[in-house]
């Protein structure tokens, strides 16, 4: 590198010397200043990280318990009379029969002390009002537990439900009981009637008023209707925009002018297209209110930016060199574009598709304008039944007065964040997969 | 030498002027040496004009190219031939800001028509380029891909036999006869070209343009690809770029020297590499330039 010339005086070599010494010199400095910079990206990253293990805790501290139900122990006198069944083999009888009424005889057997109406009241509400189904569903199954006495456990009201679940760790929640209440459930307690089960109702039911019955499968269905016509939308129209837009269209002010509106689409509010949805498919097309086919359209329009944005940026990174062996055979336009550009860019239009998806799980406030916050008990069976989404019930549990909603609300952000993990990781392992190299 | 240089200066000169002057300077040249041939022109090219935008990129250039000719363009860079080469298949399509004008004819038909295209034209006149372009697909489905595309065979075992002798004819067979299935990137530099060569003869094309396919090789896998191009111009018309003179003078049969946008001289290629008949060439050649 140094190789002598004839101007090489020693005069230069001075300069060089005195050069080195200047470079030594700020050396130190600016190795300061690349740790400095240095250490602001690991500050940020174990902010963020430290925020996050909040978060999780959080969450994860006040919901993990609503994956447990406590149930009850109680001795059941399933007899025809009990019952008020004249025909045990008429399978309406059985269906219309008074279970809960066997439940509250049960309870009034175990605590034949109560005998004050308002009281025996208080007392029935030891059990959770749709105990009398799991009974009769009991039942149903088995017709031969007619006329028997048999043990079962029933799910127990919410307030002794947290009640039990917050007895072991300091102050229990006692809310609106009165010493007796207490007495009781302490009394069932040291029978050993007491104990926490899986809470399957949480995954198997439908919303309700009362939290021992709520669960979120609603939610769910709603959620998988409403981003499976999104995605059936979204994804060939985004796709179809954006091969248009990067191979076909000419270069002029009318697709600059696409492209910009493209861009500002995907920054306008989410609620905005909500309202757009509420005039437009509600009021001018007349489309049912609450449904996923609607709720589907709106996040359509959420999601179509962030789409044909991706997947503009991944037509973009197929090297130029592949289109043009293409071509330089003779390859057509759409066979250079379906053979070769599209294979290549799939991995990024799918992760773009999964973090608009993933968006789109998440998203509250345009499902709110066209209806889908409503209070919906029944599981949606398909794109034009009413239903609710998972943020939504989170939404709704969030407001609900009774305090066992708060470790449900807990619990329904838990699944929503296992399922957005859960769609990162699928595009993460898809763009894994089907990535080629060259 | 004095004069020499004042003469390539004066050329460079000229190509900084602005668009406008250097345009209408561009009639004022004439090439040297034999650009046109009497007979057996495959491709025939005259007065053509290149612009990106603005820019003229080529000035008035005609030359035609023989049947089974190698013919060599060589030229300091940027100088066009990259450019022009791409006009005779029309690869300078997908370039929204390119223009091209005159007549370019391959077997008297005009490529340029509006109502031709390209796609037939491009199973005519193939196209290797500088750097090795393998499909990220098996190295059968790559020499495959024209042959399907252009529904040449019709059954698997005539495919086969295709996708054989073109992988013969690249002499690559015997080194990847064993593995057809696996990745065609996964080849060395020199194997992918020669593969990229055969994936554009399995279409059996009448004229193979080459943009400076060695420029990326070690000379081991030049020497294989020259060997090649020797052998493929019993059966195929090849035009080739190239920065390297000896190559040039290796592999070709006549030489075009281009020169900021102009064809300066066209000429057997030993008659270029030894007396070349003007004096930018000589400079060129030499190495006193470019």
């Amino acid at each position: 590198m140094n190789k002598p010339s004839s101007h090489d005086t020693g005069a230069n070599v001075e300069n060089t010397m005195s050069t080195i010494d200047k470079v030594n010199r700020n050396l130190a400095k600016r190795y300061r200043k690349e740790k400095t910079f240095r250490a602001m990206g690991i500050a940020s990253i174990a902010f963020g990280l430290l925020c996050l293990v909040v978060l999780f805790t959080d969450i994860i501290g006040k919901g993990h318990s609503a994956f447990l139900q406590t149930y009850i122990k109680l001795h059941v006198d399933l007899s025809t009379e009990m019952l008020y069944i004249d025909d045990p083999s008429d399978p309406h009888q059985i269906a219309a029969a008074d279970y809960q009424g066997a439940l509250k005889e049960a309870l009034k057997e175990r605590f034949p002390e109560v005998t004050d109406r308002r009281q025996k009241r208080n007392l029935y509400g030891i059990v959770s009002n749709g105990a009398g189904f799991q009974l009769r569903q009991m039942v149903e199954e088995n017709p031969a537990l007619l006329n028997t006495q048999l043990d079962v456990w029933v799910a127990a009201d919410d307030d002794y439900d947290t009640y039990y679940k917050s007895r072991g760790e300091g102050e229990a929640y006692t809310g609106r009981f009165n010493e007796e209440q207490i007495s009781w459930i302490e009394a069932l307690i040291a029978d050993g009637a007491v104990k926490k089960r899986f809470n399957t109702t949480f995954f198997t039911a439908g919303d309700s008023r009362e939290p021992e019955q709520a669960g979120i499968r609603g939610a769910m269905m709603g959620s998988l209707f409403t981003l499976l016509v999104t995605l059936a939308l979204s994804f060939p129209i985004g796709v179809a925009a954006a091969v248009y837009l990067e191979e076909y269209a000419p270069k002029n002010r009318f697709t600059d002018f696409i492209e910009v509106n493209i861009n500002n689409l995907a920054a306008v509010p989410s609620i905005i297209f909500g309202l757009l949805g509420l005039a437009i498919f509600i009021n001018f097309m007349e489309m049912p209110r609450s449904v996923p086919l609607v709720g589907g359209f709106v996040l359509t329009l959420m999601t179509l930016p962030t789409i044909i944005i991706s997947s503009r940026a991944a037509i973009q990174a197929v090297p130029p060199s592949i289109r043009e062996a293409a071509m330089g055979i003779g390859a057509s336009k759409m066979q250079v574009i379906l053979h070769h550009v599209l294979p290549l860019a799939l991995p990024g239009m799918l992760t773009g598709t999964i973090i608009g998806m993933a968006q789109a799980l998440g998203e509250t406030a345009p499902l709110l304008m066209i209806g889908m916050v409503a209070f919906i008990v029944d599981i949606p069976g398909g794109i034009t039944d009413p239903a609710t989404a998972l943020p939504v019930q989170i939404f709704l549990w969030a407001d609900s007065p009774e305090r066992a909603f708060v470790e449900r609300t807990s619990a329904a952000i838990m699944v929503l964040l296992g399922f957005l993990i859960l769609m990162n990781t699928l595009a993460v392992w898809l763009r894994k997969r089907l990535e080629r190299r060259w | 030498m004095t004069e020499l240089n004042a003469v390539a200066q004066a050329t460079i000169a000229q190509a900084v002027e602005t668009p406008a002057a250097a345009a209408a300077s561009s009639a004022s040249y004439e090439t040297v040496g034999q650009p046109f041939l009497d007979s057996g022109a495959k491709m025939s090219m005259r007065d053509v004009d290149v612009f990106y935008g603005d820019k003229q990129a080529i000035f008035n250039v005609g030359l035609d190219i023989g049947q089974n000719e190698v013919l060599a363009m060589i030229g300091p860079s940027g100088c066009g031939k990259s450019t022009f080469l791409r006009c005779l298949n029309r690869m300078n399509d997908t370039i929204d800001i390119c223009r091209v004008t005159g007549q370019l004819q391959l077997e008297g038909q005009n490529i340029y028509d509006p109502k031709l295209d390209v796609v037939p034209l491009r199973a005519r006149v193939g196209m290797v380029f500088q750097k090795p372009n393998p499909f990220p697909k098996s190295i059968y489905d790559n020499v495959a891909y024209g042959p399907r595309i252009h529904g040449l065979v019709s059954r698997r075992a005539e495919l086969d036999e295709v996708v054989e002798t073109s992988l013969r004819k690249a002499s690559l067979w015997e080194e990847v006869k064993d593995r057809l299935h696996a990745p065609g990137t996964g080849l060395s530099g020199g194997q992918q070209q020669r593969l990229c060569i055969a994936r554009t003869i399995a279409v059996s094309p009448e004229v193979i343009l080459m943009d400076e396919p060695c420029s990326a090789l070690d000379p081991i896998a030049t020497a294989k690809i020259e060997e090649l191009i020797a052998e493929l111009s019993e059966n195929f018309t090849i035009a080739i770029v190239t920065h390297s003179m000896q190559q040039a003078a290796r592999v070709s049969h006549r030489t075009a020297y281009f020169h900021l946008g102009k064809l300066i001289e066209v000429n057997d290629t030993e008659k270029v590499f030894t007396n070349p008949d003007h004096e930018l060439t000589e400079a060129y050649i030499t190495g006193r330039f470019g």
